[in-house]
Parts: C-alpha cells; structure tokens; sequence
C-alpha cells in the first residue's frame, strides 16, 4: 500500500454552475459596454493579420427548444491553424463571441483550419470546436462545425462516423452562403438538435 | 505541454442540463444524450495566454473601475485559493475570469433591471493568471444577494463567477463561487441542480481569517479542481498493487 499512499487522494472536479445572463462582464466586458478595464475582449481576434490561409467567415445562431433565438449566450471557438496545427503554447486560434443582443447571431472572421491528425493515425475532416455557455445551460456545451465542400474528408472523419444517427450528423455541417461565408445554426433542443460531445 | 487525453468527467457529479426548477434550463437543456469519442488534439489542446496579459490591477475589483483616489463600496474582501488538477497537481499559468454584482446585488449590465442602484466605483470584472504553484489572489467586495425571475421570490445567495481556463480546451469550466454559512445556498434552484450536498460544498469558500489584513479586509479561499490528464502506465508504472 505504500505506493498508494503517496499518491494525493483524487479531488472531484469543480462542479459546473451556468455563466448566466450577465457572462459578457467578466468575459466580454467591451461588448457590454463596460468601458474597461480593458482595451480589448479575450478571444478578439483568433488569428494575426497576417496570418496564412484562406479567409472565411463563419455565421451562427443559438436556438432554444421553442425555435427562439438565444440572445444572451457566449460562444468560443478552438481552432487549428491552416496547416492543421494547434497553437503551440500559444492562443491563436481561439475567439470568443457573443450572441447579439438583438437578433441572437454571432460572427466571426477567422481562417479556415487545415485537416487534424486524429487517433490511430487517421486524419479528421477541418473543423471548429465550439463551446457554448448562456443562462439555463448548466454545463458548457461542446460540439464542432465541419464544412460543406469538404464531403471527402467528412465523410472519412473519426469523430463524424461515432455518431450512430447518420442523419444527426448533418446537424454538424455548417451551410454556404457563397463567398467565403458559411452559417451554423445550432438546436439546443428539438427536431433539429445538434450533436453535442461529451469529449 | 503534456497532449494526453483527459481523464473522463463524471457528469453525475456535474448538475444535469434538464434541472426544471432552475426554470430556463428546460427549454436549453439537449433532449438526447451527448456522444463520446476518443479525445483528439482538438480537445486536449487549448489556448495558452501569457503572464503579460492581466494588468497589474485587473485582479482588484476595489479599484479597477474606481475614479482615482475612490473605492467600491461594500465589505472589502481578498479571495484567493489554488487551481488543481484531480489528481492534486498545481495548473499553473491556468486564467481565471471573475464576474460578480456589487454590494447591493446589482450588476452593471444593460439588460439588468433590480431597483438597487450602482455603484459609480465598481465594474464588477477582473482577471488573474494562476502562479508556479497554481495560486491566486483577487481583492474585490463581497456581493450582495439579488432577486431574479424564476420562482415568485427567488433570490440568489451572494455569489462570484469564474470562468476557467487550464491547459486543454477539454477542461473549460464556468462555474460560481459562493460564501460561507449563508442560508439563501440552500434555497437557490441554481445549487439544487447540482446532485450531491458535497458537490455543492466545494463551491463554498470559506472564511481565512490568517490572510486577513487587519484593519483592511477580510479574506475567502476558494480552491478550484480541473480535470486531470490520463497518465499511460509506461510513465507511472503501477505499485504496491
């Protein structure tokens, strides 16, 4: 036993609690309106000016079981550059939007990542990782936008082919809007509910 | 940086996304169950934000708003504590993000509409980046309870909420800081969504007296557990078994 005795008794996680309506304080303080105390929100811009690859834009809505846009939701994204590779030790390729507060939309310039290496040797389809918390959501929401011109890699993606219901699935693609803009509504709840992971 | 996969969360532990008495959860709560995978690097990498990003007032609450020469209103607190992994590892470098209303329980946000008024002195958000040892301090004011829609008289215990960033983006956390003995703890639809007395109690931080400042402020230590890394058994071979 004494091997186990140096080890420190395992700690639970810090149980999750919602970021409720007023998240945009602490984590988007300019997009509330705060005026300070810093110059510029977290997760602004995921990637330098300069950075290479191809330019997209990416669209989205938050949709609750009712079909109501959700206007108060926090949305980030992780990302891998346009060669596939996450930052290293860094935080390019992370950006963090808030649903408007109108209309419930959010938008995000950003570069359209390369193919991941993913288990086992295999390569996954370009993706976004998405993380989604409002009020009313517990626990933060994981899931992933895939592209719609990238049938191939997607049909051959690792992570696309667990999911059993090949028609839930679907629900992960984002659609085209032509020039560079891809739009990705996602369903809390009901007929159309996006594939959440428990990663 | 260590890539290995995270140890799986234990979503019993975590409050469930259909909690009805926390009434907005249930038309924002996933009817189907969510889908696992063997974690790639999409998961177990995350972004990394230097040492250079908090400004050197950006944990005191008390001030970073303030005019100058002026201070918040409220009970003075310091709120410090360590950001672990479940396995007692420090997560140094690890960002944490506060969020909290002033001491009479008003936020200052547009969409918020409670009869208690600002404070002209207090935003109400700071951030810190955890040490070498994974510790943390913030200096702020202690939060007032507040009213909010959901039952007919349902008041949230004073609270701070964290945002969490560790290593991995697998290991994101949102969650609340709450203060110890307070009675409104166990009447909050919020905290009853979470499962268990001892989950809700390591939400609880307690009175520290010893890093008290006499005459100055109180202090309150919240530790905050992230999930560990898997460890392969070629690193740590097995004992004592």
């Amino acid at each position: 036993m004494s091997g186990a005795a140096d080890r420190p008794a395992d700690l639970k996680e810090s149980p999750s609690q919602t970021a409720g309506p007023y998240v945009h304080i602490g984590c988007l303080p300019n997009h509330a309106g705060l005026g300070g105390p810093w110059a510029e929100d977290l997760g602004a811009r995921p990637f330098a000016d300069d950075a290479p690859g191809t330019r997209v834009v990416v669209t989205g809505c938050l949709l609750d079981g009712t079909g109501t846009p959700l206007r108060d939701a926090m949305v980030e994204i992780w990302q891998a550059d346009a060669a596939g590779r996450y930052a290293g030790g860094g935080a390019a390729g992370f950006a963090r939007r808030a649903s408007d507060a109108e209309t419930g939309l959010w938008r995000l310039e950003t570069i359209k990542p390369g193919a991941v290496p993913g288990p086992d040797g295999r390569i996954q389809a370009p993706h976004l990782t998405l993380w989604i918390v409002a009020r009313g959501i517990n626990l933060g929401l994981h899931t992933r936008m895939y592209f719609p011109d990238e049938t191939a890699a997607n049909a051959a993606d690792p992570v696309l082919g667990r999911i059993e219901q090949t028609a839930r699935a679907r629900t992960l693609v984002a659609e085209a809007r032509g020039d560079g803009v891809y739009h990705f509504d996602i369903h809390l709840q009901g007929e159309k509910e996006t594939v959440f992971f428990d990663v | 940086m260590s890539d290995a996969p995270f140890v799986a969360r234990d979503r019993a532990w975590h409050p469930p996304a259909l909690s009805p008495a926390y009434r907005t959860s249930v038309s924002r709560s996933p009817r189907h169950a969510p889908i696992s995978f063997p974690q790639t690097l999409s998961e177990t990498t995350g972004p990394v934000f230097g040492h250079d990003l908090p400004g050197p007032r950006d944990n005191d609450l008390i001030h970073n708003f303030a005019a100058p020469g002026a201070a918040a209103i409220g009970p003075r607190i310091i709120v410090h504590g360590r950001v672990t992994e479940e396995t007692g590892r420090p997560v140094p470098g690890a960002l944490l993000e506060v969020w909290q209303a002033n001491a009479g329980g008003r936020y200052r946000h547009r969409k918020e509409g409670y009869i208690a008024p600002l404070d002209p002195n207090f935003g109400g958000c700071g951030r810190v980046i955890t040490d070498a040892d994974g510790a943390y301090h913030l200096r702020t004011v202690q939060p007032g309870a507040y009213p909010w829609p959901n039952g007919g008289n349902d008041w949230r215990p004073a609270h701070i909420h964290f945002s969490v960033f560790g290593s991995g983006f697998g290991q994101r956390l949102i969650t609340q800081m709450y203060f110890e003995g307070d009675p409104l703890i166990w009447r909050c639809p919020i905290l009853q969504a979470i499962p268990s007395e001892a989950a809700v109690k390591t939400l609880i931080a307690t009175l520290d007296m010893r890093a008290s400042v006499p005459m100055d402020c109180l202090a309150y230590r919240f530790d905050i557990v992230l999930r560990g890394r898997r460890q392969t058994l070629f690193e740590n071979r097995m004992e004592g078994g």
